[in-house]
């Protein structure tokens, strides 16, 4: 044990992760986390890609890990960090904590849909977001329209805030296609009559597991077509009508639904922008924390003493926060020794 | 139809509308075809509402449809919107107020332009000199006419002597909006409520009494699109975008449509007749078509403006069943009188589309 402390920032699976790590090296952690509760965004999902176990298995399994050295901070976000003899001093809720290295886990914000004004979330009944679809799986089981109906007919358009120069997000977020085929499966699976579309521009399969998942959605008869969507608008009877192109035969293509889900990306988080100057982190070209070296210092910045873990530094699925995590516990560790 | 999340994009995109000294530019379209609706604009402006507008004989076209059809080259036509500016200038004004959507979408892609291009600015500023000896500013303030309308909404509910209002059933018309492609679909931030939803025409419906229709093909072209339009082989497009428009609108029953472009006013009203006789039908209730009215056109309606110095006997669409659904006092003898009681004649009734004589 050494009488060394780390600060981490963020209660999410890379802040989790991270913390139960370092204490396992010995350390002192001091974990502060914004809101009342662990877990970030992943405790708000239902089930997770590509095994669809629930989220609170994972999240439960951390939180089981944190150990008596581990200080957790709840509803304590942190707005200021300032250095002091080689300590930071961390400022939350009117009070200081020093610690001799820091860990930004401070992850994402959700692409707000509202800024694709043509898809009509905000304006539309019935117009959700994945996340939005993923409440109403932990609640009902199924998604229900405002009516209390089940739907007859979901198209889920892929990325929603990816890949869109329009709305300033040119970045893939890498999670959202297998999401949404998910979630394709989750609402076949929970309604079987109703028919569900997804509108894509490429499907991204990368992950073990996630061209199964693909193929199994097809299967139970996810109807795939390649096509942004253009724009939504209201029926009579607040139906929706999309329209689109299926590029495939290339012809536009008009439907009425009864439920459009939003695959949201992953956006840089903008309550943290002061933190960043604060401590001289410049943002990437998408707008997260820039990284020392993309391929062999991925944990490092290039503020001495500070690290990062997880969708801080861009969009990362949960495999990839967890590793970001413990490479940035080495990477403290190594750091805190040699000082 | 969540209204506080249109309410949520329209209080984003709010833009600076003068509030007097408005130097005013015609519309090639409009002062050809409507006539009557630049005067009233001219009228409300001056009249009711107390303002000082000015608009000079020297001023001349935008060249936007040349511009738009790629015969008049970009230096040309920054070089007239400069020479226009510069007219501005020397009437001691400051506050530019076209009255054609495809004017207001060429003079802020001219701005913006000049914005992030300066060395465009100054080029097109030798060439004015060259050409007509003059220098010019920008504008101040640069206004569409149906921005200045929105901008006194309300002032004019308050003095109007009618609402948009069913007077046998006491409840509000129904009235599509349709907004000039031009007006903000370029540059959302320079429309009010930006492209999406816009609220220009919204707002001022909502103010007068009556209730928007929001309808699948609300953002679909009117059909007049230049390519569409102006290359003969591809007029069925332009006929089609609008039946396409009429077809998607018809199962909510509008009373009216209120535009604030020349060109959607024009092809929207004209369309109906063609397709009344081409397929024999017609979109209106019993035969007659749905009036097409421009935003000012509508603010003399609840004014009390006579209908016919409004114009509305210009329209192909029969206004008539309006007046009488709307109560509005009127004389039907003198529709097809001019300003000074001379016979207009009277024109030939379509086969399909009702039209009273």
């Amino acid at each position: 044990m050494t009488n060394k402390t780390v600060a981490i920032i963020g209660g999410g699976i890379a802040g989790l992760e991270t913390s139960i790590q370092l204490e396992k090296l010995g350390y002192n952690v001091s974990l502060f986390e914004k809101d009342q509760t662990l877990g970030g965004h992943a405790a708000k999902w239902d089930r997770l890609f590509p095994n669809r176990r629930h989220a609170t298995e994972v999240i439960e399994s951390l939180t089981k890990s944190i150990g008596k050295n581990i200080q957790l901070n709840l509803a304590s976000p942190v707005n200021k960090i300032n250095r002091e003899n080689g300590s930071f001093v961390i400022e939350t809720n009117g009070k200081s904590q020093k610690a001799d290295a820091i860990v930004l886990a401070t992850g994402f914000e959700l692409f707000p849909a509202s800024k694709k004004e043509e898809y009509g979330y905000g304006i539309f009944e019935n117009v959700i977001t994945s996340a939005e679809l993923e409440s109403m799986f932990s609640s009902n089981g199924k998604p229900l329209m405002t009516n209390g109906k089940a739907p007859e007919k979901v198209a889920i358009i892929h990325c929603v805030g990816s890949r869109d120069e329009k709305v300033n997000r040119p970045y893939c977020s890498k999670v959202c296609c297998v999401t949404a085929v998910k979630q394709a499966i989750e609402i076949k699976e929970a309604l079987p009559n109703t028919e569900v579309y997804c509108f894509y521009m490429d499907l991204r399969m990368f992950g073990p597991g996630y061209e199964e998942l693909y193929k199994e959605a097809q299967v139970k008869g996810v109807i795939f077509i390649r096509g942004r969507l253009s724009e939504t608008s209201e029926l009579e009877g607040n139906r929706l009508l999309i329209k689109s192109e299926d590029t495939l035969s290339s012809k536009p293509l008009k439907m009425s639904v009864d439920m459009v889900v939003l695959m949201v990306g992953m956006s840089p988080l903008s309550s943290t922008d002061n933190l960043l100057k604060n401590l001289n982190l410049e943002p990437n070209h998408d707008g997260f924390v820039q990284v020392k070296d993309y391929h062999l210092m991925p944990t490092h910045t290039e503020t001495d003493g500070v690290f990062v873990a997880g969708a801080c530094t861009g969009p990362n699925n949960i495999t990839d926060s967890v590793n970001a995590a413990r490479s940035a516990a080495i990477e403290v560790h190594k750091y805190l020794i040699s000082k | 139809m969540k209204v506080e999340g249109k309410r949520k994009i329209w209080s984003e995109y709010q833009k600076e509308i003068a509030y007097d000294r408005f130097y005013y530019v015609r519309s090639c379209i409009r002062q050809t075809v409507w006539p009557g609706a630049e005067n009233i604009y001219l009228r409300i402006l001056r009249d009711v509402l107390g303002k000082e507008v000015i608009e000079s004989e020297h001023h001349t076209t935008c060249t936007g449809i040349g511009y738009h059809t790629e015969v008049v080259p970009f230096e040309t036509i920054q070089t007239v919107v400069a020479r226009n500016f510069s007219l501005m200038q020397e009437a001691g004004f400051e506050n530019y107020n076209p009255s054609c959507v495809t004017s207001f979408g060429i003079y802020t892609e001219i701005l913006d332009t000049w914005h992030h291009f300066p060395e465009e600015k100054e080029k097109t500023r030798q060439y004015l000199k060259k050409a007509t000896g003059r220098d010019f500013v920008e504008p101040k303030n640069l206004a569409h006419t149906s921005d200045v309308i929105y901008k006194f909404r309300n002032e004019i509910a308050e003095k109007a002597k009618y609402k948009l209002v069913d007077k046998t059933t006491g409840k509000p018309l129904k009235v599509v909006d349709h907004i000039g492609c031009h007006y903000a679909k370029m540059f959302p931030a320079k429309g009010v409520g930006g492209a999406e939803y816009p609220h220009v025409l919204a707002g001022l419906v909502e103010a007068w009494g009556g209730e928007v229709v929001d309808y699948p093909e609300r953002r679909h072209c009117c059909g007049f699109g230049f390519r569409q339009y102006l290359v003969q082989a591809n007029r069925g497009y332009s006929i089609a975008a609008s039946k396409k428009k009429f077809e998607s609108m018809e199962p909510f029953k509008p009373d009216l449509i209120i535009t604030n472009c020349p060109g959607c006013n024009f092809f929207m009203d004209r369309w109906q007749y063609a397709l009344a006789e081409m397929e024999g039908k017609t979109y209106g209730e019993n035969g007659f078509g749905i009036p097409v009215l421009t935003y000012e056109e509508v603010a003399g309606l609840i004014l009390g403006f006579d209908p016919w110095e409004i114009g509305f006997q210009m329209h192909q669409v029969d206004i008539e069943p309006l007046l009488k659904k709307m109560g509005i006092e009127y004389d039907p003898s003198q529709k097809f009188k001019g300003p000074n009681g001379e016979d207009l004649g009277v024109p030939e009734v379509p086969n399909n589309l009702k039209f009273i004589k």
